[in-house]
């Protein structure tokens, strides 16, 4: 694996890693995020509906969450995770937890970590935790590691101290593990750095693993209400600045595209893509604008389509059902009666499979009836939406046009 | 030979918008394959309509059904026609409080009393609304399991409503409105209706008010005498058959077209059909098993995904379990059928079914008596 940096603009890196996945033939560009799957598939998608989105990156993340209980089976298939869910064309990070679902804290021990699955708490030594790595064979793994320091109400450093502890041990134990398996070393060790909000923690975690022989490196903890923004950014720059240039740097949990540009401004190169998912999950679709060098003439379409969302903004729902508030200003929310006979694609201008053959009012009547497409259309069209906005921020780091984009979204951020 | 549709005894000949070719037809039982002209575009027969109720078919894309070689499916007029505005508030659940009189079918809301009424003539505006390439009929239906005088008056009415609508279609030379057949399990009852609505100039005959609690015995008869009954020259549309076995004999005894939500409703807990019946795809012993649902299966399920995945992705919440299975299903269907279709355009269904009986129960033993009866009854027999 090999990371190309091309330039580093007010702290954003933009770069490319080449070399990806067992043939050492794919590669991927930064800032960028990774596929957000739930138990090895695309949320709501199957193969050919995900073919159709643009930009689908060419790393996938899978959770080990939602696939450690079936290592049994993965080691009788014996030809690894991407085979086994369909996706031989893919690369993969395997991630200990999912984003989205967070566990129940309070049962990482010195010797463990669990995770839960559809089968209840699975707990993993260092031993199991590599046995299942080397029945799933992803490209990239995440080491077993403690992030747990911010999880009690209140953040104490002792516990900071021990999750770096404990993290850096596990880590040292895997890297053992790893060295004796042929099939192992195939793999690339992401280090995790924790050490919850105290700074002194987070600096010594970072140093302490980059001395690792480590692939890559994951900021845990960050994600939440934990910690101020402004502390979190703090933190984040203050780790970025221990960390070698030429590995990259994941983040998990962070979504929302004012904090995604933060973090990539603090040194981050890597996202998930949940925020997507969780958009589809409460029937929105992002509708955020990454053109920070519009056409006169889509400006006028996206000011139409804000426009009518005002005016009908003031009716009095008559749907019984309660009246669903989209989470972010990032999306609208296709329950939303005003939809129900708005002919419009759900973003004008957008090309994905949804925007191109459905209107609002069709998404707003498969919400209302319950129907299983609403889900596989907001898909498609959220993730095809956030892949873009990735592509847009490369895109602005390239010809220097940073600024505006930064000012494009916060400017739509609540 | 094409033959026009719509020559009726009357003597006057109606716009037409379907055109039935007989391509084929066996020379044992009342099979028949042909081809299906229709403003949209041309479908073969014998054809199965998969079921898209509320305008989707569950969650499978319009691209992904025509990539499976799906010319032609069902939405359903008063899902799509007439919900009522107080949302969340299912159609079905009208049913149970409606009330058929001579104007049509009466729907009380029970939120807030408003009332619908689905006559024939808003039934048929609705579906000029929506464009289709065939309409049915309002019918006065009652279940296959009632007896007495309600099975006749639903009946009678029925040709009246078929009346009513034929004068309401404003669309005649783009959409086809198709009569349904009823009269119950009574076969006098079914010739008196067949007898009547077969007057009417009308490009297409749904046989209806079967597929209910009825017994298979039953239900096979009345489709024969039906099919008897009905003209060669327009399609014969059995509505709401779906099972394989099903298929098989129906065709053989003269249908055209099927329609059924069973495939699609079955995939979504989880269940794939194949020749020798189906796979319950959450079950343990599917989950070391590494062949695909059916090796001789070309949807895009079985070219990529084996058994022991889908059993894993069943036990998710990931909604993309059952849109895998739905997918195969649909595509066994409609394999199915080309099956079907091919074997009687070759001039050998009859070699067909008895193979299809075979595969799917073993011997000819356990084979139900009623499609064993119902295919002797149309010259094929399975021993």
């Amino acid at each position: 694996m090999k990371l190309s940096l091309s330039r580093v603009v007010q702290g954003c890196r933009l770069g490319t890693l080449s070399n990806l996945g067992k043939k050492g033939d794919r590669c991927m560009e930064f800032p960028g995020c990774l596929l957000y799957t739930r138990t090895g598939s695309a949320p709501h998608l199957t193969h050919d509906t995900l073919q159709v989105i643009s930009g689908v990156p060419a790393m996938t993340q899978l959770t080990l969450s939602s696939l450690a209980e079936h290592y049994e089976i993965l080691e009788e298939y014996k030809e690894g995770i991407g085979k086994f869910i369909g996706m031989p064309e893919s690369v993969f990070y395997c991630s200990l937890h999912d984003p989205v679902n967070p566990c129940p804290a309070g049962f990482v021990t010195n010797k463990s970590v669990s995770v839960w699955g559809v089968g209840g708490r699975l707990e993993m030594t260092v031993a199991k935790f590599m046995a299942i790595q080397q029945a799933l064979q992803p490209d990239w793994l995440q080491c077993l590691s403690d992030g747990e320091a911010l999880c009690a109400d209140a953040s104490s450093s002792k516990r900071a101290k021990k999750s770096v502890d404990r993290t850096l041990a596990f880590l040292d134990e895997c890297l053992k593990l790893q060295e004796q398996s042929e099939v192992l070393r195939s793999c690339v060790m992401i280090g995790v750095i924790e050490g919850g909000d105290i700074l002194e923690e987070r600096l010594r975690s970072a140093r302490e693993t980059a001395k690792r022989p480590v692939g890559g490196f994951l900021l845990d903890g960050f994600h939440g209400d934990a910690m101020t923004k402004e502390t979190r950014l703090r933190l984040i720059s203050s780790v970025t600045a221990e960390l070698p240039e030429n590995k990259p740097r994941l983040i998990c949990g962070i979504g929302q595209p004012d904090e995604v540009l933060e973090c990539i401004e603090a040194g981050v190169d890597l996202f998930e893509s949940f925020f997507p998912y969780q958009a589809t999950e409460r029937g929105c679709a992002l509708t955020f604008s990454f053109d920070y060098e519009p056409n006169p003439e889509d400006m006028v379409l996206q000011q139409n389509g804000q426009k009518e969302g005002e005016e009908n903004g003031e009716h009095i729902d008559k749907i019984i059902t309660t009246k669903c508030v989209p989470e972010t200003s990032f999306e609208i929310n296709l329950k939303e009666k005003m939809y129900r006979d708005d002919f419009g694609p759900l973003v004008g201008g957008c090309s994905c499979y949804c925007c191109k053959n459905h209107s609002r009012a069709y998404v707003h009547h498969l919400l209302v009836t319950n129907e299983l497409l609403a889900g596989v259309l907001l898909m498609m069209h959220n993730f095809q939406h956030y892949f873009g906005f990735f592509h847009a921020i490369r895109e602005a780091l390239r010809k220097d046009r940073l600024g505006q984009l930064k000012e494009l979204i916060y400017r739509q951020a609540c | 030979t094409a033959v026009a549709a719509s020559t009726t005894s009357l003597g006057t000949r109606a716009p037409a918008a379907l055109t039935l070719r007989v391509v084929a037809e066996c020379s044992r039982s009342k099979a028949r394959a042909c081809e299906l002209r229709l403003p949209h575009g041309t479908v073969a027969t014998p054809v199965f309509m998969p079921v898209g109720t509320q305008g989707t078919m569950k969650g499978v894309t319009a691209a992904q059904l025509d990539n499976l070689g799906c010319r032609i499916c069902l939405g359903n007029t008063y899902h799509l026609g007439m919900r009522p505005d107080s949302g969340g508030f299912q159609m079905v659940s009208l049913l149970a409080l409606s009330e058929v009189t001579e104007e049509g079918v009466r729907f009380r809301s029970p939120y807030d009393g408003a009332e619908i009424l689905l006559s024939p003539e808003k039934s048929v505006e609705i579906q000029n609304a929506l464009g289709s390439d065939i309409m049915m009929q309002l019918d006065d239906v009652v279940s296959s399991t009632l007896t007495g005088s309600r099975v006749e008056e639903a009946m009678h009415r029925s040709i009246r409503w078929l009346d009513r609508c034929i004068l309401a279609n404003q669309r005649p030379d783009q959409q086809n409105l198709f009569a349904i057949i009823q009269g119950g399990l009574d076969p006098a009852l079914r010739r008196k209706c067949l007898e009547e609505m077969t007057k009417r100039n009308v490009p297409g005959f749904a046989i209806g008010g079967l597929s209910g609690g009825e017994s298979k015995e039953q239900f096979w008869k009345m489709v024969t005498l039906s099919t008897d009954q009905l003209p060669r020259e327009k399609p014969r549309y059995l509505m709401g058959v779906g099972y394989a076995t099903d298929l098989v004999v129906c065709v053989a005894l003269g249908c055209d077209m099927f329609d059924c939500v069973f495939p699609t409703r079955t995939a979504r807990f989880g269940s794939a059909l194949v020749p020798t019946g189906n796979l319950q795809l959450k079950k343990k012993q599917f989950a070391k098993d590494f062949r695909p649902i059916d090796e001789a299966c070309t949807c895009p399920t079985c070219q990529r995904h084996t058994r022991a995945f889908l059993h894993v992705l069943l036990h998710s919440n990931n909604t993309a379990a059952l849109h895998h299975v739905t997918v195969h299903n649909i595509a066994y269907q409609l394999q199915l059928m080309n099956a079907i279709r091919t074997s009687i355009v070759e001039h050998r269904f009859p070699e067909f079914v008895q193979n299809f009986i075979k595969t799917m129960y073993g011997e000819v033993g356990h084979c139900p008596t009623w499609a064993v009866e119902a295919l002797q009854s149309v010259g094929i027999s399975l021993s």
